[in-house]
């Protein structure tokens, strides 16, 4: 008499320890639910800032002194590292694909194959990712250490707006130092790639220029600096939401510094990779 | 017929905190809490460390947004302000930040011109300079116009503070925890400021501090911010002879640490 009881006392007791197994597991995921609720929350967050600091950028009053100041500071001080990027990136192609043409005799097109990497992917992404790297962590700690000093606050207090103030120069400025650093990083990645290319291969200067210039045209150009101006945007966006989001006193300025390098970083990859098929697309 | 007695006039209450509620998560700041500030008077809000008594502030100029309840300032409600709304309030109450939270890319003197700027764009540049030079001396630092805030010590960096609130000619002053970390004629000398800028600029003035002597020696009404509410308003000897448990506790425990000190 006892045995279908025990059978089913047995039965029940499995299915409430698989709930809860089922419920633990479920538990164990709450962090991370938790964690994709303020990515995304973040997420809509810069959305927001970067529509309002576009829209602010072109009311008046004028952010053109601001903006000058911002293009001053944050590009000047990113030319050495641009530069240096570029002509690295420049050389090491030069040689790599000098070296795997030369298995099938054509060597003389590595002027082709560097302009159109150089201009294309090349210059603006690795601009964007080291010099953006530089300009981002610097808007983060910047605009953390006026959060956690109470400047921020003080901007509103004293009846302005700290996006018009703080995030629209930053945001513009971007979007005018990234498109000129990129130019800079395609004419210095072409000289350097063509210097060695001299030395390395034994291709003159005419050959390399020609070679290049008879294959890129303004659209291989333009798709380089239009994915800039995009990253410059991402970049700008991505420091200015960490600097006015910090929490945490100095401790939270140095993560939502690394936080802007390393969201940056992937935004970037992630926007190139979707400007990359849209342009490609288009033209 | 005989003339009714005369009752004496109420003193107008210009700033209202009604049933305020605020937290952060899971942490309560206030529950149900309210106070009401009389024109022209200077008064004081103590309370431990962490008990809200800075966001009260920040909650009056919409810094920060309370849960529920509502603050009405000069008769006006300002439940549900936005930034814009909140700009004409701004120019009117001024905070003096904890920290002085001056802006450290630009001088003394750009600091201090900054609200005249926002609130004032079309003053000419001869009418603003002469009113950030009559603001500096007002706190006894004329003449340092040009100085960067990194070249001025603490002491000097809350009266820059103060005169950067005050180039508005503002109706009330906020200020937050303003002798907190500097030294005893440092504190005085703020002190001082405080109660000149009452005769000087006849405003109200709000102080937020834990500083028991500071708090008595400037204010007119003491009020006692703690468990989440106001617990206590009165002069400072009704303070001083208050048998409310939370204040006795406060008191008690600061002429502890003035013991030990």
């Amino acid at each position: 008499m006892t045995a279908p009881d025990d059978q089913y006392s047995s039965e029940e007791s499995d299915r409430e320890s698989l709930a809860d197994i089922v419920g633990q597991e479920l538990e164990s995921l709450l962090p991370f639910r938790d964690k994709f609720r303020r990515g995304i929350a973040q997420l809509g967050g810069m959305f927001v800032l970067a529509g309002r600091a576009l829209a602010r950028g072109v009311q008046p009053p004028s952010s053109f002194g601001a903006i000058v100041y911002q293009v001053e500071s944050l590009g000047a001080r990113s030319v050495a590292i641009g530069t240096l990027t570029a002509a690295f990136a420049g050389l090491v192609i030069a040689i790599q694909f000098g070296f795997f043409l030369a298995r099938f005799g054509v060597q003389h097109t590595v002027g082709k194959v560097v302009v159109l990497t150089l201009f294309r992917e090349l210059a603006p992404v690795l601009t964007a990712l080291t010099v953006g790297a530089r300009i981002g962590s610097g808007i983060a700690a910047e605009l953390g250490s006026m959060t956690v000093t109470e400047q921020v606050d003080a901007v509103r207090a004293l009846g302005a707006d700290p996006i018009k103030r703080l995030v629209v120069p930053r945001v513009y400025a971007c979007l005018v130092v990234m498109p000129m650093l990129t130019v800079l990083a395609d004419v210095t990645g072409f000289l350097a790639g063509a210097w060695v290319t001299k030395f390395e291969y034994d291709i003159s200067f005419a050959q390399f220029f020609t070679s290049a210039l008879d294959t890129v045209d303004e659209s291989d150009f333009l798709s380089g600096v239009g994915k800039s101006v995009v990253f410059g945007l991402i970049i700008a966006v991505v420091g200015c939401y960490k600097g006015l989001h910090v929490e945490g006193g100095t401790e939270g300025v140095g993560r939502a510094t690394t936080q802007t390098v390393a969201v940056s970083s992937v935004a970037v990859l992630l926007a190139d990779f979707f400007l990359t098929k849209l342009l490609l697309t288009i033209t | 017929m005989t003339a009714p007695a005369a009752t004496p006039a109420s003193p107008e209450v210009l700033i209202r905190f009604e049933g305020l509620r605020k937290a952060f998560g899971p942490k309560v700041v206030f529950d149900d809490l309210s106070l009401e500030v009389r024109r022209g008077e200077t008064l004081a809000v103590i309370g431990g460390s962490g008990a809200g008594k800075s966001v009260l502030l920040k909650c009056l100029i919409g810094l920060m947004d309370p849960d529920d309840g509502h603050i009405v300032f000069d008769g006006q409600d300002l439940t549900g302000f936005g930034e814009k709304e909140f700009l004409p309030i701004r120019r009117r109450v001024a905070m003096v930040f904890q920290a002085s939270a001056l802006f450290d890319s630009i001088s003394v003197g750009e600091n201090i011109e900054y609200p005249l700027r926002v609130h004032f764009p079309e003053m000419a540049d001869e009418e603003r300079a002469r009113r950030v030079a009559r603001v500096l001396s007002l706190v006894n630092l004329p003449g340092i116009e040009a100085m960067r805030p990194s070249d001025l010590s603490g002491g000097m960096r809350r009266r820059v503070g103060l005169a950067r609130a005050i180039a508005t000619e503002p109706l009330v002053i906020l200020w937050d925890e303003p002798t907190t970390g500097l030294d005893p004629i440092s504190t005085r000398i703020i002190d001082d400021l405080i109660k000149s800028m009452r005769a000087k600029l006849r405003c109200t003035s709000i102080v937020v501090t834990h500083d028991m002597q500071s708090a008595f020696s400037v204010s007119d009404r003491v009020a006692l911010l703690a468990n989440h509410r106001i617990v206590q308003v009165g002069t400072v000897a009704e303070m001083r002879a208050s048998t409310v448990k939370e204040v006795r506790a406060f008191l008690d425990a600061r002429k502890g640490e003035a013991r030990l000190d």
